[in-house]
């Protein structure tokens, strides 16, 4: 492979540098992924474990058999399938909500002058400045007078009402978009939301893609909004309930059952990740882009 | 790059430059409004009216029960005579400051390394950003376990190298640190996004600056760090802002103690809405903390000329 004579050593050469450099880069890296994956181990390990090895010093790090059984003793003591399917409803429905409306409103800003527009765009693009804290209370208390407290309704329909960063991410997508495309369509006699439905949605489909992982995981791992508005118990989402596990007589501190929910209640995001995560960067790349 | 292209825009629908009728006009905009409709009435509904009533209501005395009652500014001379009040002031401070700069440089660092061209790089780049695809409650609770004084993991491999661990999450000192090392293991999402602009930094500036005899750290200080400084600013602002309101982890992992000692601004401002149903006292402490994160933004955006490059010709908001 390398040459290297006999006056300058390998690792001085170019190339013994770089092959050098890419050790050092993988120890650390190698270091750093262990890291963030031990908390995932200790977590697994934690639920495959029979109750009695939970609290052990030294700690039992396989155990074996591993217990799948605790998962299931999770679904038979809690109602965790009534939980998941709160939660899938509401991250559902708040998918559609925030598509349509970014996607609709992006439109406009992106492909019709209006007087205003760029000063409502602005404002729009504002709010993702604002503290969620200062809009907190009133929203609450609206909610409550027109009795959607403790239904999914406080959770989905904001949802409908766009988002700052969704009708950002496809403006500036739209705007990509050729408009010669729609030039031929305008001269048949096609309405602007022809276009939007027919051009525009079919082109944009990796944002709108982008969009959806990022909505999906936000949703599924909001907690903030759900306690506030949910407080009967069949209407408990994942996040919810899982927190009130931890002082639960039914689950109460035993930390293998926890745990075991714990391990469940990440699947569905870690499964999406793993199977969109072109997106998830995609995203990322996108929103960084603007700085 | 994503300059908005407003000639283009605007030469788009006004393109034939002669006059139009009128109503045309008034029509084309008539069907800009409905397109744009959801995020008018959501800036309305969800956002400009609940500004607005939070700072009538921060004057009021309100507990959902009964109708509101002006006070004045007690609501707020009460805050700042709080001793829970300064203490949440001070925890959330303690926390940014600390917590944002940290997060910053290993996402930095991070990214650095993620930027190595190598086989498998990938790999490690998904690994990096797992945990802020399924951050929330599980996670929390997980930390929680890996804090355990006595069986947490974190515990027994200090145990391991010979460090008696502290009671972390028990004890006043230790809880704050933990929960900042449990912000750092998200940094994951930073980090993508500075690789991102460390990936947009052109090839040719390193090699001019090797060719000059620029060693790895003058390289770094003159090219990398100069280069980045839109992208750190940008996770700077938005690092600021999340940091003031960590509520999750600090719910869910200590709910505030010991003794306080985590009570973030937004788990106090969480216990007096929705505890206590002081609904006016509590939207005093948002619009406190709208004050804070206005003021904190505005600073870092009149800093920035001091410390964000922009190439000459390129336009930034």
């Amino acid at each position: 492979m390398a040459t290297s004579n006999g006056a300058v050593p390998f690792w001085r050469t170019r190339r013994g540098q770089r092959r050098l450099t890419t050790i050092v880069v993988l120890v650390a890296l190698c270091a750093g992924a262990a890291i963030i994956l031990l908390p995932f181990f200790w977590m697994v390990s934690t639920a495959l474990k029979p109750a009695e090895q939970v609290y052990l010093s030294p700690p039992v790090w396989v155990p074996i058999p591993p217990q799948f059984g605790n998962a299931i003793e999770v679904l038979t003591r809690v109602p965790f399938n009534r939980y998941a399917l709160n939660t899938f409803v509401i991250v559902a429905l708040v998918m559609i909500g925030t598509l349509f409306s970014c996607s609709f409103a992006a439109y406009g800003f992106a492909r019709i002058n209006a007087p205003g527009r760029n000063l409502i765009f602005m404002l729009v693009l504002a709010t993702l400045m604002l503290p969620g804290a200062v809009t907190l209370v009133p929203t609450y208390l609206m909610f409550n007078s027109v009795g959607w407290v403790d239904t999914f309704l406080p959770l989905i329909v904001p949802a409908f009402f766009g988002n700052a960063f969704s009708i950002f991410l496809l403006r500036q997508y739209y705007l990509t978009i050729p408009v010669e495309l729609e030039e031929a369509a305008k001269i048949d006699g096609a309405s602007h939301y022809r276009i939007w439905w027919s051009i525009i949605l079919p082109l944009s489909k990796p944002v709108l893609a982008t969009i959806a992982v990022f909505t999906f995981v936000g949703t599924y791992n909001d907690f903030f909004t759900p306690l506030i508005y949910l407080s009967n118990e069949d209407n408990y989402t994942i996040a919810v309930a899982l927190s009130f596990f931890q002082g639960s007589p039914r689950i109460g501190p035993q930390m293998h059952l926890l745990m075991a929910a714990v391990t469940m209640s990440i699947i569905p995001p870690l499964l999406l990740f793993v199977a969109a995560q072109r997106y998830f960067v995609r995203g990322i790349v996108m929103s960084g882009i603007k700085g | 790059m994503t300059t908005p292209p407003l000639a283009r825009e605007t030469g788009q629908t006004e393109a034939p430059r002669v006059p139009r009728p009128a109503r045309r006009w008034n029509r084309e905009a008539l069907h800009g409004y409905v397109f744009m409709s959801p995020a008018i009435l959501g800036l309305l509904i969800f956002t400009l009216g609940p500004i607005i009533a939070s700072l009538l209501l921060s004057f009021t005395d309100y507990n959902i029960l009964t109708d509101p009652e002006w006070v004045g500014l007690k609501n707020y001379v009460d805050m700042f005579e709080e001793r829970l009040f300064w203490q949440a002031l001070r925890v959330s401070a303690i926390y940014s400051v600390v917590s944002v700069p940290l997060g910053l440089g290993l996402a930095l660092g991070l990214a650095i390394l993620l930027n190595h061209a190598m086989r498998g790089i990938s790999v490690f780049r998904s690994i990096y950003y797992m945990p802020t695809v399924i951050s929330g409650v599980g996670v929390a609770m997980l930390w929680r376990w890996l804090f355990n004084a006595e069986f947490g993991v974190i515990n027994v491999l200090l145990g391991k190298v010979g460090i008696e661990g502290p009671a972390w999450l028990l004890d006043a000192n230790w809880a704050l640190p933990a929960l900042i090392i449990t912000s750092l293991w998200g940094v994951g999402g930073t980090t993508l996004i500075f690789l991102a602009g460390l990936q947009a930094i052109p090839e040719e500036l390193y090699e001019a600056a090797e060719i000059d005899g620029a060693g790895l750290w003058s390289r770094f200080w003159s090219v990398t760090l100069p280069l980045i400084s839109n992208v750190t600013f940008f996770n700077l602002v938005l690092g600021i802002i999340g940091a003031l309101q960590v509520f999750t982890d600090a719910f869910v992992i200590t709910r505030g103690g010991p003794n306080h000692a985590t009570l973030f601004l937004s788990v106090y401002l969480y216990q007096h809405a929705f505890q206590y149903l002081n609904m006016g006292y509590a939207s005093a402490i948002a619009w406190f903390m709208f004050f804070v994160v206005m003021l904190l933004t505005v600073l870092v955006f009149k800093s920035s000329p001091l410390w964000v490059y922009y190439e000459s010709g390129r336009q930034e908001k």
